[in-house]
């Protein structure tokens, strides 16, 4: 395979409140490769938002910092950039759609203002160029009328639209990376739909990769080529979509395919993982998810397992793979 | 156009050959509301008598008739007149120049100083954040009439220094409710996404903070022009704001505050002329906060 786009390594973005230093982020290791679309998934504050705002070095700071790692786009390593050379990468080469369509803009200007703004702060285009392309921007994000919304304000626009103007905004000068932060979550099943179909087509149209953060398995399996499960700021799997629900190896993504409510079996009570996700501090010890698992051993509160890759490009963490590569090997 | 000038003192952003969204509709929920056009109404009034004061006048605001001195109201002096015989109409519309000026200007100061300091400590925060609110809370520590007092006292009495001493003492109320805005607004997620598509910070500040701060200013702007005008009278009274024979209302009120008894009407028409002032003001900025503050909270 060709060398990553996105090559993120040991990632350690911690957060300094007063109540400690919060590893939200502790060692996440993750590549996305030119194309393709890489599902992070995991649950609430498993720090999968927190990896992606790092990417474009966008933690808020203070609390938050990023005390390690590195994360190379295209041979660069982004958290050695000076801040204006960064300026120059954040929707150029990489940009982001958020998670609320109805709070991403800003109530006071028009659509079109607002997706002018992007394009003139990295393509010294004209006014009547760059409103040009601007409707060009919201034709190909599928907005009905592109001549007319330029001029709407936000509160004029539905959920649905206003994220199609966010994904406009986010490819108006052309990423090769698109990092999208839960785009889904707010809006309705029909919606929803649409707008993954769209970010699927500019995946497939211009060769974008996509990063998806969410915690819809339904969304990972329609969009996804690769996935990589979060668990209290670690990746505890990853490999293709196909290994992840065909194969899951860690027993937390075997508990999240679980979950999900099937269509062609019987009412009974859904599946759901005991306990809650731990708390998070500096001096952890062994396997985060050591307390809710079905499988516990005792080593697991003692050692932290790797990533171990158990087959071509299929990665797990867990203790339980030792065990049996222990067996097997025996 | 009559709301274009209304702009001047703090008003709605309403012009007529750019409609623009948010402050139309903020212009038609001002517009239903009675009282706040009432208020609007009036300081208009007063902005064309300030305007056309010397037109209006029957007399020369100074010029002084000792023979008809504390004259009750008539048909000759409709205000009466005070007790070197000046026309209290005359000087009463005078008046509103001064009150209106020193109103708008010290708030206009105010809100240029305080917007400035407010930004800086709510976006750049830390220890800039540090030294900008410890200074507004010292200036805060002070009762402001008598703040303004002592800078009046170091600078010399005038209308200039009473203005100026008005503009410092109320630097703290906008430079904290800018600061309380600004810091609300880092965190609404179209600034990261503005961030997300690499603007600058001075762009961030520029078009996105600082248009979103405006309500909160306009309408504490409008108020405070009030607070200012009773401010300005307070110094007047004090002989530390205007100086004779400018024809101040609160000055007025002080050099005929001998003569309530026999002759009230000397300090009844500048007295209500400073309230009907203020209460415009209120009205109107009350109107503006129920206009512009529940789309913003949406």
């Amino acid at each position: 395979m060709t060398q990553p786009i996105l090559q993120i390594e040991d990632l350690r973005t911690h957060f300094f409140t007063d109540r400690g230093e919060i590893p939200a982020v502790d060692g996440v290791s993750l590549h996305v490769h030119a194309g393709e679309v890489l599902g992070v998934v995991g649950e609430s504050g498993c720090g999968k938002s927190v990896t992606s705002l790092s990417v474009l070095r966008l933690i808020p700071s203070p609390p938050g910092k990023i005390v390690g790692g590195a994360i190379r786009f295209k041979e660069r390593d982004i958290l050695r950039l000076k801040e204006r050379e960064m300026r120059g990468i954040r929707g150029n080469a990489i940009s982001m759609i958020f998670q609320e369509p109805m709070t991403s803009l800003n109530p006071l200007f028009t659509v079109g203002q607002q997706i002018r703004e992007a394009v003139s702060a990295h393509r010294g285009l004209g006014k009547k160029e760059a409103r040009a392309h601007t409707v060009d921007m919201l034709r190909k994000v599928g907005i009905p009328r592109p001549e007319s919304i330029i001029d709407e304000y936000p509160h004029q626009l539905s959920g649905g639209m206003r994220q199609r103007v966010m994904i406009a905004m986010a490819i108006s000068c052309g990423p090769e990376l698109l990092i999208a932060d839960e785009p889904t979550t707010a809006l309705d099943v029909t919606i929803q739909a649409q707008i993954l179909d769209l970010i699927r087509r500019l995946n497939e149209e211009n060769g974008t990769a996509v990063m998806m953060i969410t915690h819809d398995l339904g969304v990972v399996a329609e969009m996804c080529d690769r996935v990589a499960v979060m668990y209290a700021g670690k990746v505890v799997e990853e490999g293709t979509v196909r290994h992840i629900f065909k194969n899951p190896l860690h027993p937390y993504t075997q508990g999240l395919i679980q979950s999900v409510p099937r269509m062609n079996e019987q009412r009974r009570r859904l599946f759901s993982i005991p306990g809650h996700v731990p708390i998070l501090h500096t001096q952890m010890r062994g396997c985060r998810f050591a307390d809710r698992c079905q499988h516990v051993m005792p080593a697991c509160y003692e050692q932290l397992p790797e990533l171990v890759e158990l087959e071509a490009g299929h990665r797990s963490r867990c203790l339980l793979h030792e065990v049996k590569f222990k067996e097997d090997v025996v | 156009m009559g709301h274009i000038t209304a702009n001047t003192s703090g008003g709605p952003v309403v012009t007529a050959d750019k409609p623009s969204g948010p402050w139309r509709d903020a212009w038609r929920a001002f517009r239903k509301n009675k009282m706040a056009m009432l208020g609007l109404s009036m300081i208009l009034l007063f902005v064309l008598i300030a305007l056309l004061a010397p037109v209006l006048s029957p007399y020369d605001y100074k010029a002084q008739e000792l023979s008809n001195r504390l004259q009750p109201p008539s048909a000759a002096h409709w205000f009466g007149t005070d007790d070197l015989g000046r026309d209290i109409l005359s000087r009463v519309l005078h008046g509103a120049r001064i009150s209106l000026w020193v109103g708008t200007f010290s708030v206009v100061g105010s809100i240029i100083l305080g917007t400035l300091l407010g930004i800086l400590a709510g976006f750049f925060g830390r220890w800039l954040d540090m030294i900008i609110s410890r200074l507004f809370d010292i200036l805060l520590a002070f009762p402001s009439i008598l703040l303004a007092i002592a800078i009046v006292a170091i600078l010399g009495p005038s209308l200039q220094n009473a203005l100026l001493a008005i503009a410092i003492v109320n630097i703290p109320t906008y430079g904290r409710l800018v600061r309380a805005k600004v810091l609300s607004l880092k965190n609404e997620e179209y600034i990261t996404a503005a961030r997300a598509i690499g603007m600058k910070n001075s762009g961030i500040l520029l078009h996105h903070i600082m248009p979103n701060s405006l309500t909160p200013i306009i309408v504490q702007g409008t108020l405070g022009i009030a607070t200012a005008i009773i401010e300005a009278a307070a110094l007047g009274f004090l002989g530390l704001g205007a100086q004779p024979p400018a024809p101040e209302w609160g000055k007025m009120l002080s050099d005929s505050r001998q003569f309530i008894a026999t002759a009230p009407w000397t300090v009844m028409f500048p007295g209500l002329s400073i309230m009907f002032t203020v209460l415009a003001f209120n009205l109107m900025g009350d109107g503006l906060r129920d206009a512009l503050d529940p789309r913003m909270k949406s």
